[in-house]
C-alpha cells in the first residue's frame, strides 16, 4: 500500500508559471504460482476494493486449490538511511516560489548571452506499507527533492542549453547542501561555454570523465546487463560470468542503496527487503548480480534489496540503486596531463543499453577536447556509443576524487530515481559521434 | 460506472466570479500479458481514474490532482489549486480555452469488442506470437520478452468559460524482443503490431519483423567512419518527425527555444518536404476528437514545399503570439497540465519503395534502429547525433551489417539534405507516420 503527494513548481521565461500538488494512495496485489505472477492495482482500499483486487490478481492461478490461509505478519522495521529534517509540506509555497526566482536572477546575471532560464522545483512524500505471505510486514518513508535549472545561451552560432540539477533523498535541508545559486550558474555556465563550441569529433579516441560526470556510464554499460531478471533469461552478456574477469582490474563497482541521502536511497526496497550495499565487480572481477524476490526465490538465495517499482500500480523488478565505481590511485590533473589527444567529458546526458549484446550509448552534454595533455576547447553534444565489457576493459586510470549524480532509470516503462557515481578516470578508446572528420 | 463529464462539469461550475476552472477527468482500463517459455510470467489487470484540476485566477494559473473522483477528493483537489494559484506570476495571457467554433471530427477510436475480448484470448495471442518467433529461425537463441497490452482510455473535460469535450479511445499492442545467435555474436530485433482492437493485430508480421531484423545483423561489424547517405527504416523516420514536430511548438519559439524562431516564411527543408498534423485522420494512432483543453483537433500544415508555414499553439501560447490556439494542446493525463505537442505528424509521401529508394544508392547506411535519441538529439541546438545498427548500402543493394555506430548531423542539415521521400507510408504507434527517408551527407561514426 502505498500514499504519496508530490508537488511541482515551475518557473519559465522569469514567470511562475504553475504550481501542482497531487495526491495519489492505493494498493498493488500481486500472486505468484510458480513462475506466474497476477498484479492488479486499486484506489479503493475498502474491504471490498481489496477483496476484488485480489481475486483479480489471483485469477492466473486458476489450476490452484481452494482454501484459505491464515498468516500472522510480524512487523520488522529497519535503519534509515536518512534522517529527514524539514518536510517539504512545512514550507511555505511563497519560500518555494522565491528559490525559483533566485535561481532566474543568478543564472541571467552570469552572462548577457543567457536568453532564456527555466528552473523547476519538486518534491514528493512516498508512504509504503508492504505484508507478504512469508509474514512480512514492514514500510518505508521517503521524501525526495529536486531542483533543475536549464539556461539557453544565444550566440553567433546559433543557441546551446545547460542544464544542472540537484536532487537527493531528503527534504527541504537539500539546499543546505547546495544553493540554488551554485545550481543557477553551473548550469549557466554550461549553456554560455558552448556558444564557441567546435563540432564533436568523429571515430574512436581515448575519454576522460570527469568525476561524478559519468556514472550513468556504468549504469548503462553493465549495471543493467547485472539484473537478475536479464541473467536467469538468459539475455544478458554478463550470463554465467561470475568470477571470470569482466573488467579491467581497476574496477570495483558497487550498487548500494544505503548511502543517504543519494537520490536512490532507501530503507526497504518495494518487496520489504532492506536495503544493503552489493559488490558487483571487485577488481576487475564479476562478483554476483543483483536480485529481487522473485529471482532470488527462483535461485534458492536471497534478494539483495533490488526488487523497486515506480508505484502501486506497477509490478516490482529488478533495478539498481545507487550504482558507481569505488575511486582508485591515480591524481585527477595527470590523467589528464597523460592524454596526449582525446575527450574530456564534464557532463553527461542520457543513456541506452541493449543488454543482450552489451551496445550503450550515452549523451555528451558538457565536453572539452584534450590536446598536448590539456583540457582546450569545448565541443558539441554528440553521443558516445560502446560496448560495456569492451568499455569496462579498455578503463586504464582511476582517480582519487569521488562524486555522485542524481538519474532517472527507466526499464519496461517505469521510472524509478537512481544515483550514479565515479572518479576521474579514462577509457582508452570509445567512438565519439560527431561529424568533423579527421 | 461514473458519469466523467457530470464529474467534470460540476467541478467547472464551482468557479466564482473572479476566476476560471478546468477540469480533466479520465478513466482507463488496462491489460498487461508477458509470456516467457510458453507460460504467463505476469498478467496484470487494472483500472484507474483521477482529475485534475486548474484555476486561473487574475491570470495566475494552480493546478492539482487526485488518483480519485469522489466529491471530498474533487474538493481538496480544487481547494488545493485554488491556493496553488496564489503564487503563481500573473500572466496576462493566463487563461483557459474558449469555444472557438470548430467542430470536433467524427472519428470512432472505441472498439467495445476489445472490453468483452476474454483475457485467454489475449494471453494466447501472446503465446502464439512467442512460438512462432521461436519457430521462424533456427538461429533464434532466445525470446527476451512477448507481451500483449491493451488499454481503454476515456476522458471528460468542461470549463467554466463553456468548453465540454470528450473523447475515448481503445488500443492494443502485441510485441517481441528476440534474440538470434551464432557462435558468440548475438543480435536482437524488436517487432510489434498495434490497433485498436485484437482483429487488428497481425502477430505474424510482428514475429517476422523480429526474425528478420536480428537475424540480419548476425555477423555485424563495426565500419569505418565515413559520410555517405543514409535511408532510415520506417520507424526511424517516425521517430524524426517527432523531433521534428517539438521543435515547431509555439511556447519553444516564443520563448526563444526553437532553432525555427522567426524563419516563417523561409526555405528550412528541400522543396519535395511538406508536413502535416492531422489529429482528423482516423488512420493515425494519435488520432483524437479534442485536444487537451477541450478544442477540437484539426490539420496544421506546418511545412509545404519546404516553406515553413507556421507553428502548433495551444490557449496559452496563441495568446503570446497573437494568435489562436492551432487545438494542439496535449497531456500525459490527468496528473499534468497541457503543453504543446503534435498527434499524427505526417510528411507527403513520395513514389518510390523502400528497395526502390535503396537501388538508387552507390554507398550508404541503412539504419534499422536508432539509440540514444532522448540524450543524443538537442531540439534547441539543432544537433543530432544517434547510436545505430542496419546494413551497409553498396551498389544498390543491402550489403554487410554493421553495429555501434553512430549517425550525425544537425536537425537543419538534414532537411536541406533529404535525397529521396519513400511512399511507404505506415501509421505506427506514437505521434507520427513512418516512411523510408534517405538523407545524404551525414556522418557515419565507427573505427
Amino acid at each position: 500500500m502505498e500514499d504519496r503527494t508530490a508537488s511541482g513548481i515551475s518557473l519559465d521565461d522569469r514567470k511562475v508559471e504553475e504550481l501542482s500538488s497531487g495526491h495519489d494512495r492505493g494498493a498493488g496485489i500481486r500472486v505468484v504460482i510458480g513462475e506466474t505472477t497476477g498484479f492488479a492495482h486499486t484506489a479503493d482500499l475498502s474491504e471490498n476494493g481489496l477483496r476484488s483486487a485480489a481475486q483479480a490478481a489471483a485469477a492466473v492461478a486458476r489450476e490452484g486449490g481452494g482454501g484459505t490461509r491464515t498468516i500472522a505478519l510480524t512487523e520488522r522495521r529497519f535503519p534509515s538511511p536518512n534522517g529527514i529534517t524539514g518536510l517539504p509540506s512545512d514550507v511555505s509555497k511563497s519560500a518555494k516560489v522565491e528559490l525559483l526566482f533566485r535561481a532566474d536572477d543568478i543564472a541571467r546575471s552570469k552572462s548577457s548571452s543567457i536568453a532564456q532560464v527555466s528552473a523547476g522545483y519538486g518534491d514528493s512524500r512516498r508512504r509504503t506499507q508492504i505484508a507478504n505471505s512469508d509474514g512480512l510486514l514492514t514500510g518505508d518513508e521517503r521524501v525526495r527533492t529536486r531542483f533543475s535549472v536549464v539556461c539557453v545561451a544565444a550566440g553567433d552560432a546559433g543557441l546551446q542549453t545547460g542544464y544542472e540539477t540537484l536532487a537527493l533523498t531528503l527534504g527541504f535541508e537539500l539546499f543546505e547542501r547546495r544553493s540554488v545559486e551554485e545550481v543557477a550558474e553551473e548550469a549557466a555556465r554550461r549553456a554560455v561555454s558552448k556558444l564557441q563550441a567546435r563540432p564533436a569529433p568523429s571515430g574512436v579516441l581515448p575519454v576522460v570523465l570527469q568525476r561524478g560526470s559519468g556514472g550513468i556510464l556504468f549504469h548503462e554499460a553493465c549495471g543493467h546487463g547485472l539484473e537478475a531478471d536479464h541473467i536467469l533469461k538468459d539475455t544478458s552478456v554478463y550470463t554465467g560470468r561470475v568470477g571470470d574477469l569482466v573488467a579491467s582490474p581497476l574496477v570495483t563497482l558497487v550498487d548500494d542503496g544505503t548511502v543517504g541521502p543519494e537520490w536512490g536511497c532507501m530503507t526497504v526496497d518495494d518487496e520489504g527487503r532492506a536495503a544493503q550495499r552489493n559488490v558487483l565487480i571487485r577488481d576487475g572481477v564479476l562478483t554476483d548480480y543483483m536480485w529481487d524476490y522473485l529471482r532470488a526465490r527462483k535461485q534458492g538465495r536471497e534478494s539483495s534489496g533490488n526488487g523497486r517499482r515506480e508505484s502501486y500500480r506497477h509490478l516490482p523488478m529488478v533495478r539498481m540503486t545507487n550504482t558507481f565505481l569505488l575511486p582508485g590511485d591515480d591524481d585527477p590533473d595527470e590523467i589528464v596531463a597523460q592524454t596526449p589527444h582525446g575527450i574530456y567529458v564534464s557532463h553527461l546526458g542520457g543513456g541506452q543499453v541493449n543488454t543482450a549484446t552489451g551496445d550503450f550509448t550515452f549523451g555528451m552534454t558538457e565536453a572539452y577536447l584534450i590536446e598536448d595533455g590539456r583540457i582546450t576547447e569545448p565541443i558539441r553534444d554528440a553521443n558516445l556509443i560502446g560496448n560495456g565489457p569492451d568499455v569496462l576493459s579498455k578503463i586504464d586510470a582511476i582517480g582519487s576524487d569521488f562524486d555522485m549524480s542524481p538519474g532517472t532509470c527507466g526499464k519496461d516503462g517505469q521510472s524509478v530515481p537512481v544515483g550514479c557515481g565515479q572518479p576521474t578516470l579514462r577509457i582508452s578508446g570509445v567512438t565519439i559521434g560527431g561529424t568533423a572528420g579527421d | 460506472m461514473t458519469d466523467l463529464l457530470g464529474v467534470a462539469r460540476s467541478l467547472a461550475q464551482r468557479a466564482d466570479a473572479a476566476e476560471e476552472i478546468e477540469a480533466y477527468v479520465s478513466r482507463g482500463r488496462e491489460t498487461s500479458v508477458r509470456i516467457f517459455e510458453q507460460q504467463i510470467e505476469s498478467l496484470s489487470s487494472a483500472e484507474s481514474a483521477g482529475l485534475g484540476v486548474r484555476v486561473v485566477s487574475q491570470g495566475r494559473v494552480g493546478f492539482a490532482w487526485v488518483a480519485a473522483l469522489d466529491d471530498s477528493s474533487a474538493s481538496e483537489a480544487l481547494a488545493a489549486a485554488r491556493d496553488n494559484s496564489r503564487f503563481a506570476t500573473i500572466d496576462e495571457h493566463g487563461g483557459l480555452a474558449m469555444p472557438d467554433g470548430v467542430e470536433a471530427a467524427a472519428l470512432d477510436l472505441w472498439r467495445e469488442d476489445l472490453l468483452a475480448t476474454p483475457t485467454e484470448t489475449k494471453v494466447d495471442l501472446a503465446v502464439e506470437l512467442e512460438r512462432i518467433t521461436r519457430a521462424a529461425d533456427p538461429r533464434i537463441r532466445q525470446i527476451v520478452h512477448s507481451d500483449y497490452s491493451d488499454g481503454m482510455g476515456e476522458a471528460a473535460i468542461a470549463t467554466s468559460t463553456g468548453i465540454e469535450a470528450t473523447t475515448r479511445r481503445t488500443t492494443c499492442f502485441v510485441s517481441v524482443s528476440a534474440i538470434a545467435g551464432e557462435g558468440d555474436d548475438s543480435q536482437t530485433g524488436y517487432g510489434y503490431s498495434a490497433g485498436r482492437h485484437v482483429a487488428d493485430l497481425d502477430v505474424e508480421k510482428a514475429a517476422a519483423d523480429a526474425v528478420t531484423r536480428a537475424t540480419r545483423l548476425l555477423g555485424a561489424t563495426k565500419p569505418p567512419s565515413a559520410r555517405l547517405t543514409v535511408v532510415l527504416d520506417r520507424r526511424i523516420t517516425a521517430m524524426l518527425l517527432g523531433i521534428l514536430a517539438g521543435t515547431l511548438s509555439g511556447e519553444e519559439v516564443a520563448k526563444g527555444r526553437s532553432l525555427f524562431a522567426n524563419r516563417v516564411g523561409e526555405e528550412v527543408a528541400v522543396r519535395e518536404l511538406s508536413l502535416v498534423d492531422d489529429p482528423t485522420n482516423p488512420s493515425a494512432w494519435g488520432a483524437s476528437q479534442a485536444d487537451a483543453e477541450g478544442l477540437a483537433c484539426r490539420r496544421n500544415s506546418l511545412i509545404e514545399g519546404g516553406e515553413l508555414l507556421g507553428y502548433l499553439y495551444d490557449t496559452h501560447a496563441g495568446r503570446v503570439a497573437g494568435t489562436a490556439s492551432t487545438g494542439s494542446a496535449v497531456r500525459g493525463g490527468y496528473r499534468t497540465t497541457p503543453g504543446i505537442g503534435a498527434r499524427a505528424v505526417a510528411m507527403q509521401p513520395g513514389k518510390l519503395s523502400q528497395e526502390e529508394i535503396i537501388s538508387r544508392i552507390d554507398h550508404g547506411l541503412f539504419v534499422q534502429s536508432v539509440s540514444g535519441a532522448h540524450s543524443g538529439v538537442n531540439s534547441v541546438s539543432g544537433d543530432f547525433s544517434v547510436g545505430a545498427e542496419g546494413l551497409m548500402i553498396r551498389q544498390g543493394s543491402l550489403a554487410e551489417p554493421v553495429r555501434e555506430i553512430t549517425v550525425a548531423s544537425t536537425i537543419q542539415r538534414m532537411l536541406q539534405h533529404i535525397a529521396f521521400i519513400g511512399g511507404d507510408v505506415e501509421w505506427l504507434p506514437g505521434a507520427a507516420a513512418g516512411l523510408t527517408l534517405a538523407i545524404d551527407d551525414m556522418s557515419m561514426s565507427g573505427t
